[in-house]
């Protein structure tokens, strides 16, 4: 869990404009799909994880707009747009 | 005409168009251009320079790159290969550091004093059909028509997705790259790297860094900070072959002896993540339809190559092309696809294409996981041994790497340096 904590920090360093309602939802029914058990391995802001029934949920904070969780779970399971204009990450070095 | 994107794909066709009579408007959903872009990273300057003269002397490039190294990383040793000379000091010179959200900043002013509208914070979320053909985009509750669409969306490009051009994507031609950039003062910077002046140095990484699979690490020096991160194949960090998550391979990384001297003392000032198109050649879709070109990582034109590892001139080139492409259409007043599949033909006769098919057979061999994992160590066992002064005698050498050389090893060794041979 302490890597967790370490990546909180280190996203925290990112400057996030509120996006409001998630970009990004995991499809009613598909939450044990076990494609987003690969989203939990690859997200790089660690903002998959899995609660005590055993489902996936999201944290939309801190999110990347990388892209790599629509890649490995596909549309089926996520509901997946960027977020909308002028919100999410801006990067000041990139 | 209406251009999707304001990052290089997206500024170099914008660039060309300018003052050439075209309505152009460049739509951008970050803060600002550059604001979602990221780039490991380098841009080679010599394939791009003829197709925008004199842009590149006064653009905020970071250091121009003069020391090249790559490190085969076993678990517990590495073995680098370092190459600097006069040619990559000489002017001009072929490849430069940069840093994305200031270079797209620069590039999209240099654009708009040319007179072409750009407007950021707009999100697209939908082309416009209309009989077939693609005739504007849907930005939230507004629909903007025009002759022709360009999409530099970028890698996932959901622009040609929903055009039709491309099916969602295998994750197999994708990696994944995660960057940290760590400020440090420039002269430490020169001390550490061996650099004068505003020379800069350029590592990659290859092993141990992503556990033995597909990927690398990296290491650029830009003026006043060092952008060092981590490239992973998508299909294998999504399945179980990857010991650990993705984020704490760049923690790993930078904690390796190889790493943490160099960037002791700096701090980190972002974190950022990107998707990079590996596929290669095989992996390009369909460049146009009716109304639509598509450009740069959105098209998947970059080309690593395991020394070089190529992205952004591709996209510059790439925007200039459709922007020759499109002022053709214009003059024929035609922008159906047979009229601009001339686009694919002049990125066939350029090094776009040119490059991304002689180096197609390139994903697939350095796809070959022994050159993660099993060669690193082998490389690494056999310098170890031929470097070690033993308390008795020491060995001769020719046996002493042929120990470690077997006849099935030199059998796998071949097989494998054949496939090589194709790239």
């Amino acid at each position: 869990m302490s890597e967790r904590v370490d990546l909180k920090a280190k996203l925290g360093l990112d400057v996030f404009k509120p996006v409001g309602e998630p970009h990004i939802k995991i499809r009613q029914g598909m939450e044990k799909d076990l494609r987003l058990k690969s989203a939990i391995r690859v997200c790089p802001a660690g903002l998959y994880s899995e609660n005590e029934k055993g489902e996936v949920v999201i944290t939309i904070d801190g999110c990347l707009e990388c892209g790599t969780c629509r890649l490995v779970c596909g549309a089926e399971v996520l509901d997946w747009t960027y977020p909308p204009g002028g919100t999410g990450v801006q990067y000041r070095f990139g | 005409m209406i251009i999707v994107g304001a990052g290089l794909a997206g500024l170099g066709a914008a660039y060309t168009l300018a003052g050439g009579g075209l309505e152009v408007l460049v739509l951008e959903r970050g803060d600002y251009p550059g604001a979602k872009n990221i780039t490991g990273g380098r841009l080679y300057l010599n394939p791009v320079r003829n197709l925008f003269p004199d842009l590149f002397e006064n653009a905020p490039l970071e250091r121009f790159i003069t020391h090249e190294g790559i490190s085969i990383m076993a678990k517990e040793r590495s073995v680098t290969l370092h190459y600097s000379g006069n040619e990559l000091r000489d002017e001009p010179h072929q490849s430069y550091s940069i840093l994305r959200s200031k270079f797209d900043r620069w590039l999209s002013e240099q654009v708009e004093e040319k007179g072409v509208a750009m407007l950021s914070k707009i999100r697209v979320d939908d082309v416009i059909k209309d009989n077939g053909r693609i005739v504007g985009v849907l930005a939230g509750a507004d629909e903007l028509r025009a002759d022709v669409v360009l999409a530099c969306d970028g890698a996932l490009s959901l622009i040609s997705e929903k055009a039709g051009l491309r099916t969602p994507e295998a994750p197999g031609n994708f990696a994944l790259g995660i960057k940290e950039v760590i400020s440090l003062d420039y002269g430490v910077i020169n001390e550490r790297f061996n650099l004068e002046g505003d020379e800069g140095a350029a590592r990659l990484f290859v092993g141990e860094v992503t556990r033995g699979k597909f990927g690398g690490g990296f290491l650029y020096t830009n003026r006043e900070s060092v952008s060092l991160g981590i490239v992973v194949g998508i299909d294998e960090a999504a399945e179980d072959r990857l010991p650990i998550e993705v984020p704490a391979l760049l923690d790993a990384f930078k904690e390796r002896l190889e790493i943490s001297p160099l960037i002791r003392g700096g701090s980190t000032v972002e974190y950022s993540a990107h998707i990079i198109p590996e596929g290669g050649f095989k992996a390009v879709g369909d460049l146009c339809g009716n109304g639509i070109l598509v450009a740069g990582d959105a098209a998947g034109l970059a080309l690593n190559i395991g020394f070089t590892v190529r992205g952004m001139e591709f996209a510059l080139a790439s925007g200039y092309f459709a922007a020759q492409t499109v002022i053709k259409a214009k003059q024929s007043g035609n922008f159906d696809a047979p009229t601009l599949s001339m686009y694919r033909r002049l990125l066939e006769d350029s090094f776009v294409l040119k490059d991304l098919r002689n180096f197609q057979e390139t994903p697939a061999v350095i796809g070959n996981p022994r050159f993660f994992s099993h060669y690193p160590e082998l490389i690494g066992a056999i310098i170890k041994d031929v470097y070690s002064v033993p308390a008795g005698p020491k060995d001769r050498l020719y046996p002493t790497i042929r120990k470690h050389l077997t006849l099935g090893e030199l059998w796998t060794l071949f097989m494998d340096l054949k496939g090589v041979m194709k790239i």
